[in-house]
């Protein structure tokens, strides 16, 4: 059993213990703090910044900063909600998100964080940006046009499949997931039973011939908004 | 064109197949074969038991590597403000008309590519390029066709007349024709240095006892974040580790920003001096000085100077006599990209990886380099411990002020009669320094490069330190008819292209800015867009992952908050169009072209604008 520490999140005491992350202490004491490149059982990474709070004043990545004693989080502000719905929006705008066509939809952690942000058009110009898609799988597609680059996929594939499918290739605004093969994801020893599969959160890595076996309106965020498992308590328990 | 596989094989062979020293394997195989191509990222990554796309990831992200074949002769010419506002389009047109090419091409005989580049710390020789890694200053249209001609006819980069340079930029180990423009030289960096003396002294004392003496000494990090050096050598010095390591961190990449390239050419005896203390203090024996790669020009000087003090007994086993304590340094050259100033993104580099800045906590003093407690300075905050050592904290602390103890080494560049270096204690204020380097009519200042702030004459009272102006020592001059907001967005293109993508407000937030601040500079800007800015700006400060990113809005920022007037005049007034970004004309463009006739309604003619 590690040490408790004690600390506030929006004036509410939480226990968490030595060595979790905010996010993390947060979600077992049922507090949503929105984030998009934190995945359960994945090493912290810190890219999206959408779990961006203040941890006493100053602003800081909840995936990635360690608890505290005493430390005074600030998550439910309207001015964080501005700075996460600024930066989701800035994830619509690079990329090509075209949600009705998508068959993530309903089921895509960025189009669901952007209903439960309350986001109804974006601030920011589109990009309109000219990316690949790689069909070359048989059983998965990696379809870059909806990346968000969390590196989910790559995480989950050294941490969690043993292998090294993805990593970035490229820099700043050219960074874009890579494959470890030079003819495409066919060449790489990625299996659709891989957890790098089921890893991203938007439509860029999906299964072939499945994507509408539920149907739209029984999906994961059709009923409730993203974060409701948190908040009802249910990542605590499991 | 060499066979990349082998000679990729070969590469890996000379560095004992280790995937740690990554970047000295793609710096050889794009020197040796032109390019890192696709054979060469399968064979690096076979003999280095590493994935493919690992290799790939670190080989995409430096501008010195290329996938495809590159020219014989790589012109670079650097557009950093300074050079742009010296000349640099003449340059450039210069090349096209005397290459055929574009920026970006190879010309068909594979000689000559031509790219641009950011700020190569030449400012105060600008405009300035290089050619593979040989520096050109003070380049006019003239030594253009000269230096095509002469690489066209030898085909050999020594055959090039190049006036050499003053002090060791003529050493025969250098050879550059860049000068040193040493204006001023300070009692610390550039005072007369005996090699071993500082070291000497170090050795005759407890490491405890060195880190009281810099601690004493108030001695902060020069190259613009301040931490105390002390503290810093104290943490390492109590964090747990079988490895410690000290750091240089000579990747000055700041527009502006040359004075490392001084201190590296005049007094890197001092600077290897410093590390080595440190790491007698910390419990270290290893050192790296990571160089930049523009930098690449002075790499067999160093390395020279380094063999120097080995067999003088200052590097080695048995440093000075002093049995047990063993010490050496080996210097990681990097490969085109400024977010490796950042210090956990040199890190990244400096173990073979993309130049991505680490999470934080832990800190470089807890798990750094390989994840071993290492301590990372500037160039010249090593000169300054050593000299810190040599004569005590009191000496120190009787220059500059109070909070800021010592000399700062300037580099100043821009509109004044006298660019170049200057060692001058803390303490100065912006107006004196203008007197000094000679300096009329200047209507803003550029301190701390691109990542600083610039400021107006109301502020030139205002005292270079660190709790005041704080700089890494950029200081760009701009007189009187400089454009602010072109100086701005220059700063903002740069951001663009050096940002390592890694984070949301970074990657997307800077394009952003970049895009909103143009329709300013074209006349395209409505009032809502200052708030854009202001808003989006802020967004990027607070959320970015690390330094480059909380301080890329700063020329947004900075001059909205000091000159916000160079934006309200040139807000578009016409009050008959809801959008002024939305331009009529060229959203018909493509269908007049199609047409073959303009639109009766929104022409080029009525619109005003510009194919």
């Amino acid at each position: 059993m590690s040490a408790k520490v004690a600390f506030t999140i929006d004036g509410k005491t939480v226990q968490g213990e030595q060595g979790q992350t905010i996010l993390q202490a947060a979600a077992l004491a049922s507090i949503y703090i929105p984030h998009l490149c934190a995945m359960k059982g994945l090493s912290p990474w810190g890219s999206c910044r959408v779990c961006t709070v203040l941890v006493n004043g100053r602003p800081q990545a909840a995936c990635t900063t360690p608890v505290a004693e005493g430390a005074v989080v600030e998550n439910d502000t309207a001015e964080l909600k501005d700075l996460r719905s600024s930066l989701v929006e800035m994830l619509f705008v690079e990329g090509n998100h075209y949600c009705m066509f998508c068959e993530k939809s309903g089921n895509c952690e960025l189009q669901a964080m952007a209903y439960r942000l309350g986001i109804l058009a974006m601030r920011h110009p589109y990009m309109f940006p000219v990316r690949t898609l790689d069909a070359s799988h048989p059983d998965v597609m990696v379809e870059l046009n909806r990346c968000i680059l969390c590196a989910r996929c790559i995480r989950a594939s050294q941490e969690l499949d043993g292998k090294h499918v993805f990593d970035f290739v490229g820099r700043g605004s050219r960074r874009h997931i890579g494959v470890n093969a030079a003819t495409g994801a066919v060449g790489t020893n990625l299996k659709v039973t891989d957890k790098a599969a089921e890893a991203c959160p938007v439509g860029s890595i999906v299964k072939k011939r499945v994507g509408f076996a539920v149907p739209i309106g029984q999906r994961l965020y059709d009923s409730k908004p993203i974060g409701s498992a948190i908040e009802s308590g249910r990542a605590a328990k499991g | 064109m060499t066979d990349n596989a082998s000679v990729s094989r070969q590469i890996c062979g000379n560095f004992a197949n280790d995937k740690g020293r990554l970047m000295d394997i793609l710096l050889g195989v794009q020197a040796q074969a032109g390019c890192v191509a696709p054979e060469a990222l399968d064979e690096i990554a076979k003999s280095l038991s590493m994935s493919r796309v690992e290799v790939e990831s670190a080989a995409t992200f430096y501008a010195f590597f290329s996938g495809a074949p590159r020219g014989r002769f790589v012109i670079r010419l650097c557009n950093d403000i300074i050079d742009q506002f010296q000349g640099m389009d003449r340059i450039a047109a210069a090349f096209r008309a005397e290459l055929g090419i574009e920026f970006g091409q190879t010309t068909p005989d594979g000689l000559f590519s031509l790219e641009y580049t950011p700020c190569i710390g030449m400012s105060d020789q600008a405009p300035a390029l290089l050619i593979n890694s040989t520096v050109v200053t003070k380049v006019s249209s003239d030594m253009v066709r000269e230096l095509v001609q002469t690489l066209r006819t030898t085909k050999n980069l020594e055959q090039l007349k190049l006036t050499l340079g003053d002090g060791n930029n003529s050493h025969p180990l250098v050879r550059s024709m860049v000068n040193n423009n040493l204006r001023e030289r300070g009692a610390v960096v550039f005072a007369p240095y005996t090699p071993g003396v500082a070291l000497q002294r170090a050795l005759s004392e407890q490491p405890v006892e060195l880190i009281r003496i810099v601690k004493a000494s108030r001695l902060r990090g020069r190259g613009g974040a301040g931490f105390p050096t002390g503290m810093k050598w104290e943490f390492t010095r109590a964090a747990a580790g079988e490895r410690k390591f000290i750091v240089c961190n000579a990747d000055e990449g700041e527009p502006g920003t040359f004075k490392d390239r001084v201190i590296l050419t005049e007094a890197p005896g001092l600077m290897f001096e410093g590390m080595t203390i440190a790491g007698y203090a910390i419990g270290a024996s290893e050192g790296i000085v990571y160089l930049r790669g523009e930098y690449a020009y002075l790499l067999p000087f160093l390395e020279d100077v380094l063999a120097k003090r080995r067999a003088a007994g200052l590097l080695g086993r048995d440093i000075l006599g002093k049995s047990g304590f063993k010490f050496d340094i080996r210097i990681q050259l990097g490969a085109g990209a400024y977010v490796c100033g950042e210090e956990t993104a040199l890190l990244s580099s400096c173990e073979g990886k993309a130049g991505n800045p680490k999470t934080r906590p832990p800190f470089p003093a807890q798990k750094g380099y390989l994840d071993m407690p290492t301590v990372i300075n500037n160039v010249e905050t090593h000169c300054a411990a050593a000299r810190i050592v040599e004569n005590g904290p009191t000496w120190f602390t009787s220059m500059g002020t109070k909070a800021s103890s010592g000399t700062k080494v300037f580099s100043v560049s821009g509109d004044c009669s006298r660019p170049g270096v200057y060692e001058i204690p803390f303490g100065i204020t912006v107006d004196e320094l203008l007197t000094r380097v000679g300096a009329s009519d200047t209507i803003a200042v550029q301190v701390g490069g691109a990542s600083g702030r610039m400021i107006g004459p109301s502020e030139f009272n205002r005292q270079f330190c660190f709790d005041h102006l704080a700089t890494g020592g950029s200081v760009m001059v701009f007189g009187k008819g400089r454009d602010l907001l072109a100086i701005s967005h220059a700063f903002m293109d740069f951001f663009v292209e050096e940002s390592c993508g890694y984070c949301t407000p970074c990657r997307a937030g800077t394009r952003l800015l970049q895009e909103r601040l143009g329709r300013f500079l074209s006349g395209q800007a409505e009032t809502a867009d200052l708030d854009y800015l202001e808003k989006t700006g802020k967004t990027v400060k607070t959320a970015s992952r690390c330094g480059l990113g909380q301080t890329a809005a700063n020329p947004i920022l900075g001059t909205l908050q000091s000159f916000r007037s160079e934006y309200e005049h040139r807000i578009k007034t016409n009050g008959r169009v809801f959008l002024s970004s939305f331009d009529p004309a060229k959203a018909v463009a493509v269908a007049s072209s199609i047409a073959g006739r303009e639109s009766e309604h929104f022409g080029t003619q009525k619109g005003g604008v510009k194919q």
